[in-house]
């Protein structure tokens, strides 16, 4: 259950050589297009395009593809379902209104199968110049997740030491959880707080700029990587024009 | 700090006093103390004396706001919070120190932020790793290490900034006795290799005496300096306990008591290894037992508790002793009826089964409370409410007892306790000392017939330490079946009846 929690270093797959600076923008230009039409073809080619770099991140077993996709899957045919239910969009449509859900999601799957945040956090920093406050400070807060799931496992069997039980009730059940939270926040933020002391005490923050021991260099590849995706949403929209079905969002059309 | 090493700190504190906000008394008076470049002190001082607050003060951590400060507290001349790029800090909890995914990158993490070029980054990561005896590499997770493992790493990525003062707050209370060993091990290499000045507080102070040179103690009225070959006294000293009740004075055994040989007759799953399960040596009534109980989480193939015969009985204190990895926590929580076993049983005697119910885990909490009083390793896990007041009413509440019984029970509680005076305090204000007799208090305000608690000494001072004994030697001799879950020897030494060594080869 915490293995898709487990947010130790990201095992080496082909994308990792992808600077993710490269991976995002990738990920914008086909959202764009995704973002700009209604129809099916098009999200149709794109999620296609997507699906190839599958196992280029790793994700060729299909346990493992499920266990990373599912929230995403039962999110885009609910979608789905709903909108051949109770819209007028029809089967096609449907179907499109599913394909653009997946084709926005999977770019960050396919980004978080292969990046390690540490390098995440580099790119951002070196290329797009985030303040390292940001991103340094999320990739600090990012490692105190696995904790907090196994403390909650704790921290409900903490209550019933002390006679607090949910049993059958969902409104006792639901406070419960709410009450572990709470217990959990409480515990986050007072170690939150001594890890800011501790990052304070290494001289983080200090004033003076901080240069990056591992550094993120843009290669050849990653112009390439970025050009196909140009290539992929163009031949997405030249596809969907001529089979006729290219429904632009933002003309009156 | 790049570029030049100005050396080992002298640090000087001359009439220091500090006062939190908020606080009428003084957190610490009248400190003397000059440690000059190179020399290595540990402060040591019963839990709540102020030893956290001299190493926030030294180490420029307290806010301006917050706290008064008078008299002098000098690092090289400078006030802490301006020598701050002087300083190395090593607190207690790894978990709230490491910042990145791999060994190295931590380490290098305070070089990226002193703005030293990458070049310069990894040969100094490398060496700080040799100094303290990492043995990985730098790619190593930092996740799935030990906390000793994580204490080091941590001393790493402060020893590659080249302190000149080296500030270490109770490094190894939240660590095993192997972990321990390991950051002192860690520690000690440090030192030797940089020469640089250290100061380590500790209430325990024997295992750091081969490492340090001189050893102050923080008191009321100021700081006392110990003589050259001071030894700590040994914290169960001239210690009285309560006994525990001879087999001779026990009440007429009544019917309900059933000795271990007719409980194996009348076990669920009695029949087979009948009586084999049987280690208690003395004819006490058993209230609670395990027999083969076993524990795995599902989808492992390693089991965290390999099967398991524990017989917890009346008027004893039972301890549970094993390396690491061996399952005593699981232990725990199985005889605590807070997991099921996924082999064999745990199950009380007759007299506590709830509707002819014998097994914990099927107890409803309010009828759990009742029995078996559970305390665990972390204090603040178990904390419900906002005053030790309604925290100690909590129980008897949640069990059925009326409000005029449950006040008085917390009363009498915060009384025989010493945390009277703390009766509207939130638990989460409390010293750790304190926290953990109030984690005991509320297991015990129900008055159960077994208590089962996982490292009740862990990082306790030796005040807290003869308190806690005390207090379960008591509770034995009133008749409660004790069990502990330990690496303290001195705990075994002095209050174990029997004990249980999941370690060893069965």
């Amino acid at each position: 259950m915490t293995a898709s929690l487990a947010l130790g270093p990201t095992p080496d797959v082909p994308l990792s050589r992808i600077n993710p600076c490269a991976q995002i923008l990738a990920a914008v230009v086909v959202s764009l297009v995704l973002l700009a039409t209604l129809d099916v073809v098009t999200p149709a080619v794109v999620v296609a395009a997507e699906l190839c770099l599958l196992p280029a991140a790793g994700l060729t077993h299909p346990r493992t593809l499920l266990l990373r996709t599912w929230p995403l899957l039962l999110g885009a045919g609910t979608l789905a379902v709903v909108n051949l239910v109770l819209g007028d969009a029809g089967v096609l449509g449907a179907l499109g209104i599913a394909l653009r859900v997946v084709g926005l999601a999977l770019p960050g799957v396919l980004l978080v199968a292969s990046t390690d945040p540490v390098r995440l956090a580099d790119a951002l920093t070196v290329h797009w110049r985030f303040p390292p406050r940001v991103a340094v400070g999320s990739l600090a807060a990012l490692r105190l997740v696995p904790l907090l799931v196994t403390e909650f496992e704790t921290v409900r069997l903490a209550r019933r030491t002390r006679g607090v039980e949910a049993g059958r009730n969902p409104v006792a059940r639901a406070r419960l959880v709410a009450g572990v939270a709470f217990t959990l926040l409480v515990g986050a933020v007072r170690r939150a707080g001594r890890l800011a002391t501790a990052m304070d005490a290494r001289g983080f923050d200090s004033g003076i700029r901080r240069t990056n021991a591992r550094g993120s260099v843009l290669h050849a590849r990653d112009h390439v990587f970025v050009a196909a995706a140009v290539v992929v949403a163009a031949a997405a929209v030249t596809t969907s024009v001529l089979a006729g079905t290219w429904a632009p969002l933002f003309v009156g059309g | 700090m790049p570029g030049h090493d100005p050396g080992p700190a002298r640090v000087l504190a001359r009439g220091l006093a500090v006062r939190h906000a908020s606080r009428l008394a003084w957190a610490l008076t009248a400190v003397d103390l000059v440690v000059e470049p190179g020399e290595r002190v540990l402060v040591t001082g019963a839990s709540g004396a102020g030893k956290s607050t001299l190493f926030a003060a030294l180490a420029g951590l307290l806010d301006p706001e917050a706290a008064e400060v008078t008299g002098e507290l000098l690092v090289d001349g400078r006030p802490p919070h301006e020598a701050r790029d002087r300083l190395g800090l090593l607190m207690q909890d790894p978990d709230a120190q490491l910042v990145m995914t791999r060994a190295g990158d931590d380490v290098a993490f305070g070089l990226e932020n002193a703005g030293l070029p990458p070049a310069e980054i990894w040969p100094r990561v490398d060496a700080a790793l040799a100094d303290v005896g990492w043995r990985h590499g730098r790619d190593r997770p930092t996740q799935a290490l030990s906390g000793g493992e994580k204490q080091r790493l941590v001393l790493a990525g402060a020893l590659a900034r080249r302190p000149g003062l080296l500030l270490l707050d109770e490094p190894t209370a939240q660590l095993d006795p192997p972990g321990a060993e390991l950051v002192r091990d860690a520690v000690a290499r440090a030192v030797v290799a940089r020469g640089t000045t250290l100061l380590v507080v500790d209430h325990d102070a024997a295992p750091w005496l081969p490492l340090v040179d001189r050893v102050v103690e923080v008191r009321d009225g100021g700081l006392v300096e110990h003589p050259a070959g001071w030894r700590p006294a040994p914290r169960a000293a001239g210690l009285l306990l309560p006994p525990a009740p001879p087999p001779a004075l026990d009440p007429a055994p009544r019917s309900s008591i059933r000795f271990p040989d007719q409980w194996a007759s009348t076990s669920t799953n009695g029949g087979e290894g009948e009586g084999s399960w049987i280690r208690f040596p003395d004819p006490r009534p058993v209230v609670l037992a395990s027999e083969g109980a076993g524990f795995s989480y599902r989808g492992t193939t390693t089991p965290a508790l390999a099967p398991t015969d524990v017989a917890l009985a009346a008027g004893r204190v039972t301890a549970v002793t094993g390396p690491n990895g061996t399952g005593k926590s699981t232990l725990a929580l199985l005889l605590a009826g807070l997991r099921a076993p996924t082999t064999g049983s745990v199950l009380a005697a007759d007299e506590l089964a709830v509707r002819g119910e014998r097994r914990p885990h099927r107890w409803r909490a309010g009828d759990l409370v009742t029995r078996i009083g559970t305390v665990f390793q972390q204090p603040e896990h178990q904390f419900l409410t906002g005053r030790l007041r309604d925290e100690l009413e909590l129980g008897p509440l949640r069990s059925g007892s009326g409000s005029a019984t449950a006040r008085a029970r917390a009363e009498e509680l915060l009384e025989r306790l010493g945390l009277a005076p703390f009766a509207d305090v939130n638990p989460y204000t409390l010293s750790g000392g304190q926290q953990r007799r109030l984690s005991v208090a509320t297991a015990l305000a129900t008055a159960p017939r077994v208590l089962v608690l996982d490292e009740p000494t862990f990082g306790q001072d030796a005040a807290t330490w003869r308190e806690l004994v005390t207090l379960l030697a008591e509770q034995r001799a009133a008749g409660c079946a004790v069990c502990t879950v330990t690496h303290d020897r001195d705990l075994v030494d002095v209050l174990a009846d029997a004990s249980v060594d999941l370690g060893a080869a069965p």
